[in-house]
């Protein structure tokens, strides 16, 4: 009775182009989940910031030669302090997927724990980070002291900031999941905590790599 | 709320970040990013292992740090948020290549220019120089 016949032969589409991939999902039309419509709103927000960190890359890239006169990248970086500082982010980087994983198994002691794991190497990070800087103001080597030194602090300051407020939202997250168990709304905002932090660590590997590793060989 | 229901909630549209169906087993899951971890820990290590060595020509080393640190951020591309060719991925893909061509532009351009900047500003120093001979 209907007016369209979808499997007339020679009319149907078995890739249904247009109309999301095959698979068990290719029945449903309509608006996405809001579950992807957040993740995919986040995912934009995170290539935004990418963008955002390439302005601070390009600034330490052009200024990175211009110490007026004081010290370089060679002279001031530690690369065992770094390396450390990429270890704790690879293994929190892990972790966060570890938790992810407890998370979709919804155990919550599990998550808490690879959670807790997350926040405490974050914390590391961080810390080394701020002992790093500290140490270079303490020596008259600040952000003031060259054009150089200025785009080192802004660029590596940036990311250290965002692993600060990564750490605050772990935090709250935790806190939430324990009050109020695996709610859908904490669910989306636990997946845009992942994707946050797994892009921190995408920068970091930037960062090593650009501020400490190229400019420091000797 | 069982581990069946997380299963079922994701036969739907897929969501940056979700992983692979055929990851829905923990285990999967966990062996994913497990390999992924031992990759880029490898990169990290080659990375930190070729500075200052003599295996390469010193003036590639940078080259080689720089190719190691692209293959490590596909790594956590593909392992850690998940994003692949499948046809579910393909407006994130669609974002990703929109933000790499950006960064792209962004960091060559600004590179680009104030290389001529600094090679232009020579000029006039150079041209005082010639007076002060006289």
């Amino acid at each position: 009775m209907s007016a369209i016949a979808p499997n007339l032969p020679g009319t149907f589409d078995p890739h249904r182009l247009g109309h999301r991939g095959a698979g068990p999902e290719a029945a449903d039309y309509g608006p996405a989940p809001k579950r992807v419509i957040v993740a995919y709103g986040f995912w934009i927000f995170l290539l935004s910031d990418f963008v955002m960190f390439s302005g601070f890359f390009a600034a330490y890239a052009v200024l990175g030669r211009s110490t007026a006169g004081g010290p370089g990248a060679r002279e001031l970086f530690d690369l065992h302090n770094v390396a450390i500082e990429t270890i704790c982010l690879l293994v929190s980087s892990f972790s966060c997927g570890m938790a992810s994983i407890a998370v979709d198994a919804r155990k919550m002691a599990l998550a808490q724990f690879w959670l807790l794991l997350t926040a405490a190497l974050g914390v590391a990070f961080l810390g080394l980070e701020i002992h790093e800087f500290v140490g270079l103001a303490a020596q008259g080597d600040g952000p003031q002291r060259s054009a150089f030194l200025s785009a080192f602090f802004t660029l590596v300051g940036c990311h250290g900031l965002h692993v600060a407020v990564g750490l605050l939202w772990l935090g709250m997250t935790m806190v939430q999941f324990s009050a109020r168990g695996f709610a859908p709304n904490l669910l989306r905002r636990f997946k845009c905590w992942s994707l946050f932090w797994h892009a921190l660590d995408i920068i970091w590997v930037a960062v090593f790599t650009v501020v400490y590793l190229i400019p420091g060989n000797p | 709320m069982s581990a069946q229901h997380s299963i079922s909630q994701r036969y739907g549209p897929v969501a940056p970040g979700d992983r692979l169906r055929s990851e829905d087993e923990p285990a999967a899951g966990v062996l994913g990013y497990l390999i992924g971890f031992c990759l880029s820990v490898l990169l990290t290590a080659a990375s930190f292992g070729v500075v200052g060595t003599h295996l390469i020509w010193a003036p590639g080393i940078p080259v080689a740090l720089a190719v190691l640190a692209v293959a490590q951020m596909g790594v956590h591309l593909v392992f850690f948020l998940h994003i692949n060719s499948g046809p579910d991925h393909t407006n994130n893909i669609l974002a990703l290549a929109f933000g790499a061509l950006s960064i792209t532009s962004s960091i060559s351009g600004s590179l680009w220019i104030m290389y001529h900047l600094n090679h232009n500003m020579m000029a006039p120093k150079m041209m005082t120089d010639l007076h002060m001979q006289h």
